[in-house]
């Protein structure tokens, strides 16, 4: 049987410590002060009000099954900003498999330039 | 017979027995099936949980500090001589259990998620084919063997992708991973022939024993790495694994994700068993400055792991398909696996080679797991939507609110996420890595940022926002699909609330086998 002072042991990586049972308990204490502060919240808030609708510059609100952002949406900037990254590696993934075998062929004679040189 | 003479009769024979159970009962599922489908899938799973018993056994075992052989053949060494021997230490014990877990996995969540196809006792027995096969490569201590293993779960992997086969897309799928696996294959029987030829053996101890590093073994040595790493899906030898992984049914992706670790596993039989007695050896000095085998093989490896790493972090944070995203989320996992081994091995013989080394190994269970379940969860909307897509998803949160907490856990896990399993592997692999280089684990820490943000676009476009029309019917998925995912949920929280007592009892002794080849090959050389 494994004695309860084995599984709380703290692991230790080498130079560091890491509990996880102890970062839990901390979590958890932190959720409850959040919540407390909660409390002291503003208490005019009203469901189902102008207050609770958003504002879109004066454009009125779409129905809620086309607000959904799609997966394609998301990201945009990132992927806008790094079209050329994608640029190159959408040309690698060509789906050929003779291409597949190409890069592995390529790999091993890197491969075989490293080893056999050095 | 005493229960604890038994149980030792039992031991003395697993190894042969974890992979002629599933062999033996592949070949009786078709005769099974005959009675009818329930008493068929009972009997999968029952074979599938003896295996994994015999599994747990022999690890308990060969963690307490035993290797253990068992020889298939003749007992003496006369002429003409035809014997096999299976060898198992840390390192082939760590990968059974992972291999046995997913195949319980997966057998448990097909039973409802392929209810409904045709051919299935063919889909079964491939199942158990591919677990054999997948067994046999680890446990396995020959090399011709481990050639013979890879073969077998090649060809049933190849027909479970295309399983599918009213989907061009699957039989595209099974064609492309059989072709490279086969040159694979061809590539690696090639390099045991060189190794044959010269030492006039297959056992690996044997070779590792009298391996003398001529121009020969570096040549069989850059072959073995290259075709068991692009069977393992390292860049830029990936691009076969989306396609597969994407195309195949969920339950055979989860044992697609043991098959490919199979083969990391074979990469690091390779360097650090068959090679492991050269790796001190000076190559050359340039400037004052020695590069010994250890060093440069560490190199090669570490620079492939963060393209690895890299590569396959972009390239999922731009899919839409679901499956395909977590196949290339997948990629750039088994780089921070070579990257944590590739770095031990650089810094062989210190403190900082060991924590990486268990870094390393503990993020191959880690991963299975973690990547293994987010596939299941991908299974699971598939079966509930009929959408691979993530365009056409939404809301699904509140249909599905069991698989939603399941894709959470696998997020947070594969994230690398306190307090969850992915956390303390990936913080043992940062902290050696930084040591080696400071700048490979800022691009480490990086990248698993961004693996973060690949599965958040997964949550907020699939399980987040309105409901979608189209899926206003949606329903949870059925009851085995759910302990399949449950079962690898409570692994994973165990894993990552108890880490310190996982790394100890399994991954340590996985570590020691891979740090030093001596207790290995005299264990063997003792037998032969």
């Amino acid at each position: 049987m494994i004695s309860l002072d084995t599984l709380l042991e703290t692991f230790k990586t080498g130079s560091g410590l890491w509990n996880p049972l102890v970062w839990i308990t901390g979590m958890a204490i932190a959720f409850l002060i959040a919540y407390i502060l909660r409390g002291y919240g503003k208490k005019e808030y009203k469901e189902k009000t102008e207050q609770t609708k958003s504002f879109l510059s004066g454009n009125p609100e779409y129905e809620k099954e086309k607000m959904h952002i799609k997966g394609s949406n998301l990201y945009w900037g990132f992927m806008e900003s790094l079209k050329w990254f994608y640029k190159i590696f959408n040309k690698m993934h060509t789906g050929n498999v003779t291409d597949y075998v190409l890069w592995f062929v390529i790999v091993m004679g890197i491969l075989f330039l490293l080893v056999g040189v050095i | 017979m005493n229960i604890e003479q038994i149980l030792d009769t039992l031991l003395r024979h697993s190894p042969a027995l974890i992979v002629a159970i599933p062999l033996l009962g592949a070949f009786l599922t078709p005769l099974i099936s005959k009675i009818n489908d329930k008493v068929r899938n009972v009997f999968v799973i029952l074979t599938i949980l003896a295996t994994n018993f015999f599994i747990f056994l022999l690890a308990s075992d060969v963690f307490a500090g035993n290797i253990h052989t068992y020889v298939f053949g003749a007992k003496n060494l006369s002429i003409p001589v035809v014997r096999i021997l299976f060898e198992v230490d840390g390192l082939s014990a760590f990968m059974a259990i992972i291999a046995g877990i997913l195949s319980l996995a997966a057998v448990i969540y097909s039973w409802s998620f392929m209810k409904e196809n045709t051919g299935l006792n063919k889909f079964y027995t491939l199942m158990l084919l591919m677990t054999a096969g997948m067994l046999g490569m680890m446990l396995t201590g020959d090399m011709f063997n481990f050639f013979v293993f890879l073969e077998i779960t090649s060809i049933a992997s190849c027909a479970l992708i295309a399983f599918w086969t009213n989907k061009g897309k699957a039989v595209e799928a099974g064609f492309k991973y059989i072709a490279i696996s086969a040159i694979g294959a061809l590539f690696v029987l090639f390099a045991i022939a060189l190794l044959y030829a010269q030492y006039d053996a297959l056992n690996i101890a044997v070779l590792a024993n009298n391996i003398q590093y001529t121009f020969l073994d570096k040549i069989a040595l850059v072959i073995l790495i290259a075709a068991l790493a692009m069977k393992a899906g390292i860049v830029p030898m990936h691009m076969w694994l989306p396609d597969a992984y994407g195309r195949a049914p969920a339950s055979v992706t989860l044992l697609l994700v043991g098959a490919t670790q199979a083969s990391l596993y074979g990469v690091f039989r390779v360097c650090f068993t068959l090679y492991g007695s050269q790796l001190n050896s000076t190559l050359r000095n340039i400037s004052g400055t020695t590069i010994t085998l250890n060093s440069l093989l560490g190199t090669i490896i570490v620079i492939l792991a963060i393209v690895t790493i890299l590569i396959g972090v972009m390239m999922a944070l731009k899919q839409i398909d679901f499956k395909r995203m977590i196949a290339y989320a997948a990629v750039a996992e088994i780089g921070y696996m070579f990257l944590a081994v590739g770095a031990g091995l650089t810094t062989l013989g210190t403190a900082v080679s060991m924590n990486a080394l268990k870094g390393g190994i503990f993020h191959i269970i880690n991963d299975a797991l973690d990547v293994g379940l987010l596939f299941l969860v991908a299974g699971a909307i598939y079966y509930a939507t009929k959408q691979t897509s993530l365009n056409n998803m939404g809301g699904l949160a509140r249909n599905m609110k069991y698989t939603t907490v399941f894709f959470l856990i696998g997020l947070l896990a594969v994230a690398g996420m306190p307090p969850m399993n992915g956390f303390a592997s990936k913080i043992l692999i940062y902290e050696s890595v930084y040591q080696v280089n400071p700048v490979l684990s800022i691009v480490a820490i990086l990248c698993s940022i961004l693996l973060l943000a690949v599965f958040i676009k997964v949550f907020h476009s699939a399980f987040l926002g309105p409901e979608q029309p189209d899926l206003k019917d949606v329903k949870e998925v059925p009851k085995s699909m759910l302990i399949a995912m449950g079962l690898i949920s409570c692994i994973i929280i165990f894993f990552g609330l108890f880490p310190e007592l996982v790394v100890n009892n399994i991954v340590q002794p996985a570590a020691n086998a891979l740090a030093s080849n001596t207790s290995y090959i005299s264990q063997v050389m003792g037998v032969i």
